[in-house]
Formats: C-alpha cells, sequence, structure tokens
C-alpha cells in the first residue's frame, strides 16, 4: 500500500532518500527522549521483569515501542499475559 | 505593538541562515516594510558582505552593548532599500561580549520604529545561539534536505520549545529537484513529516544566490531568481498572505502519474 502510495506520489520506493528518512525517524525517537537504544532495552527489561513478579508474561509476543504523535512521544506497550491452561 | 522580532537559526551551520536573513530583509524591505536586520554572530560577520554593506561599518553591535556608540550610530543604511538597516556584528570579539538581556534590550528599543526585527543566529546551541533567540517573538529554522541539517534542527526545535520560543517555522533551503524525483533526496513532506512543525518556505538549489552573494545583491532583489522568489513568497506569507508553497516538489502533476500508473507503465517514476 504505502508503494502505492510512494508511486501515487512519484516517489522512488529505492531511493537513498527512503533510506535516509527511516534512519532520521529512528535517531529522533531516540534525541527526543534523551535516551539510547541500549538504554530503552534496559527499560523494557525492568518493566518486563516487574510485571513478571506478578503475572506470566508470553515474552515472545511482547511489543514495546516508542510512537510519535507530533510532536510527542508515547510508550506504547503491548504485553500479552501468558494463560496457565493447567488450572482450566 | 511595533515590530516583530524574527530569529533566524538552524543548530548546524552552513545551511542558509545568512543568506535567509539577507533576503528576507531584502524582500520585505521591498514590500515598505521598515526592517532592522541584525548580524548576532559576533566573530563570525557576514550579513554586512551579503547586503553588500561591509565597507560602510563604523560601529558594530558590540559597541552599542559596552556603550561607545548610540544604538542609531551602528545602523547602517542601506542604499538600495532605504527602509532596511543593519546592525553588524563585532568581528574581533566573541559571542560572549553580549548577553541575551543585551540583546532583549536592543531588541525592545527599535520596536516602536520598525515592522521587522529580523536576527542572524550564529550556528550552535550556546550562547550565541541563545542571544539571538532571547528577544524573538517568532523563530524561523533553516534546514537542507540532508539527514545531518535535519537531525539539527529538530534538536533546534526541541529547544525552542523548551524555553517557550517554539516550535518555529521550518524553511527548507537547498532542494535539489532532481535528486528528490530520483529519490535520492528528501522531499519537502518527508521532511515535514520527520519534524512536525509548520513550514513557511521551500528555496531551491539555485546558483543565483552564489552570484548574487558575490555582488552583495541578494537574489530577492532579482526577478529572473528562483531561489529569490522563493524568499519574495516567504516575505510575503510572513505578512500573512496565503502563498501556495512553489511547486517544487510536484512538478509533475498527480493525475498524470494516475493515469500512467494505471496504465501499467512506470517509466519517469524513479
Ligand atoms: N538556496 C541556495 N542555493 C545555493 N547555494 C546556497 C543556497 N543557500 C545557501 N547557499 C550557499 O551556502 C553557503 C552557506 O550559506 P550561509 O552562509 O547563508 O549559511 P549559514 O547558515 O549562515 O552559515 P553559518 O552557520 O556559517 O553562519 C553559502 O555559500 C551560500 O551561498
Ligand atoms: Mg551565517
Amino acid at each position: 500500500m504505502s508503494s502505492l502510495i510512494d508511486r501515487l506520489l512519484g516517489r522512488s520506493s529505492t531511493g537513498s532518500a527512503k533510506i535516509a528518512k527511516e534512519r532520521l525517524q529512528l535517531v529522533l525517537v531516540h534525541d527526543r527522549l534523551d535516551l539510547s537504544p541500549e538504554k530503552l532495552k534496559e527499560m523494557e527489561e525492568e518493566i518486563l521483569a516487574v510485571i513478571s513478579k506478578y503475572v506470566q508474561i508470553d515474552r515472545e509476543n511482547v511489543e514495546i515501542t516508542v510512537e510519535q504523535r507530533k510532536r510527542d512521544s508515547w510508550l506504547v506497550a503491548d504485553i500479552p499475559l501468558a494463560v496457565d491452561d493447567s488450572r482450566g | 505593538m511595533g515590530a516583530r522580532v524574527i530569529t533566524v537559526t538552524s543548530g548546524k551551520g552552513g545551511v542558509g541562515k545568512t543568506t535567509v536573513t539577507a533576503n528576507l530583509s531584502v524582500a520585505l524591505a521591498a514590500l515598505n516594510k521598515k526592517v532592522v536586520a541584525i548580524d548576532a554572530d559576533i566573530g563570525l560577520r557576514n550579513l554586512d558582505v551579503i547586503l553588500g554593506l561591509e565597507n560602510r561599518i563604523v560601529y558594530d553591535l558590540v559597541d552599542v552593548v559596552e556603550g561607545r556608540c548610540k544604538l542609531r550610530q551602528a545602523m547602517i543604511k542601506h542604499k538600495s532599500y532605504p527602509d532596511l538597516y543593519l546592525i553588524p556584528a563585532a568581528q574581533t570579539r566573541d559571542k560572549t561580549a553580549i548577553s541575551p538581556a543585551d540583546m532583549v534590550d536592543i531588541a525592545q528599543k527599535l520596536r516602536e520604529d520598525y515592522d521587522f526585527i529580523l536576527i542572524d543566529s550564529p550556528a550552535g546551541i550556546e550562547r550565541g545561539f541563545r542571544n539571538a533567540v532571547a528577544p524573538a517573538d517568532e523563530v524561523l529554522i533553516v534546514t537542507n534536505p540532508e539527514v545531518s541539517a535535519v537531525r539539527d534542527a529538530d534538536r533546534i526545535i526541541g529547544l525552542l520549545e523548551a524555553e517557550e520560543k517554539g516550535p518555529g517555522q521550518l524553511i527548507l533551503n537547498r532542494l535539489k529537484m532532481d535528486l528528490v524525483k530520483r529519490g535520492e533526496m528528501l522531499s519537502t513532506n518527508d521532511v515535514v513529516e520527520i519534524l512536525s512543525i509548520k513550514i513557511i518556505g521551500v528555496v531551491p538549489e539555485d546558483e543565483t544566490v552564489l552570484t548574487s552573494s558575490n555582488k552583495g545583491e541578494p537574489a530577492a532583489g532579482d526577478p529572473n531568481s528562483k531561489a529569490g522568489q522563493a524568499f519574495r513568497n516567504i516575505a510575503r506569507r510572513l505578512l500573512g498572505e496565503d502563498v501556495p508553497l512553489m511547486a517544487l516538489d510536484q512538478e509533475q502533476s498527480f493525475l498524470k502519474r494516475l493515469s500512467r500508473l494505471f496504465s501499467g507503465n512506470s517509466a519517469g517514476m524513479g
């Protein structure tokens, strides 16, 4: 879909501009938060560790991302809980 | 009331702050606005040569701040634009020779008698930047369609927001349409999407910027210059006119591309 939009707008989806845009969007997430990728990873691990103390997490499907809405950053966490089937 | 104080800044050096300040000053003066351009780049004075006023400097900004002359005496009147004045930077001092409070004070003294006070900021995020931004009512952030310039612009926007001067308006300078079309340069839309701030103008890469600075006659005064046209448009937008962005990005019509897409021919889309 996005490539259709790109083509309608006359943009190439293979050129270096696309790479520049993706790299910028990523680096600005960390610039704006003043948090390096490693620190962010560390924070995620800690959050998950705390939650794991109380409930079981389906680690495989955890998704924690920093979303940009306008110039604001939002930490969006999708943390599926592992249902303990043995009890049912 | 009185003048609007507009600071032109960027973070990264060499992206076109001085070019923008000189051209907007000239374009606004040509629209009969009373303009004072202030070179706040202490130690790296440049606005004077771009405006063609380098031979007429007697006093400078630091002389005013340190009381060696009256504000009026440091203001150089432009010959071709009688409504345009320049206050030059000191060349042999550094940024610590003036403070943000000094800049607020100077702007305050000028507000009543002029329509626009345009301040050319030095590169960086240190004292010089803070001096330039302190008196600003509005800020224009200049960037180029290039990763480091856009990243630095983002940092500046963040700093401006923290100082409650932000977010400001963006000027995208040195856009090369042929590269954008080939997908090898960030487009206007890309940069606006990444920075999420309002854009007030797009200036193409244009050799008349160089030739006009060689002569000390900003391109905004040249009716045949594409960049000059872009600067004149920005000046009109500053005055509240609704001037559409120059169709630099959209030279190929949407419909043409649409029909081409559905006829299965994507040649020329790169
Ligand atoms: N639209 C343009 N087309 C072509 N050349 C340009 C354009 N804009 C600026 N330039 C050139 O880029 C160079 C840097 O411009 P300028 O001095 O205005 O940048 P600056 O941001 O003020 O730099 P500094 O950070 O050193 O103060 C100059 O040589 C200028 O002629
Ligand atoms: Mg400059």
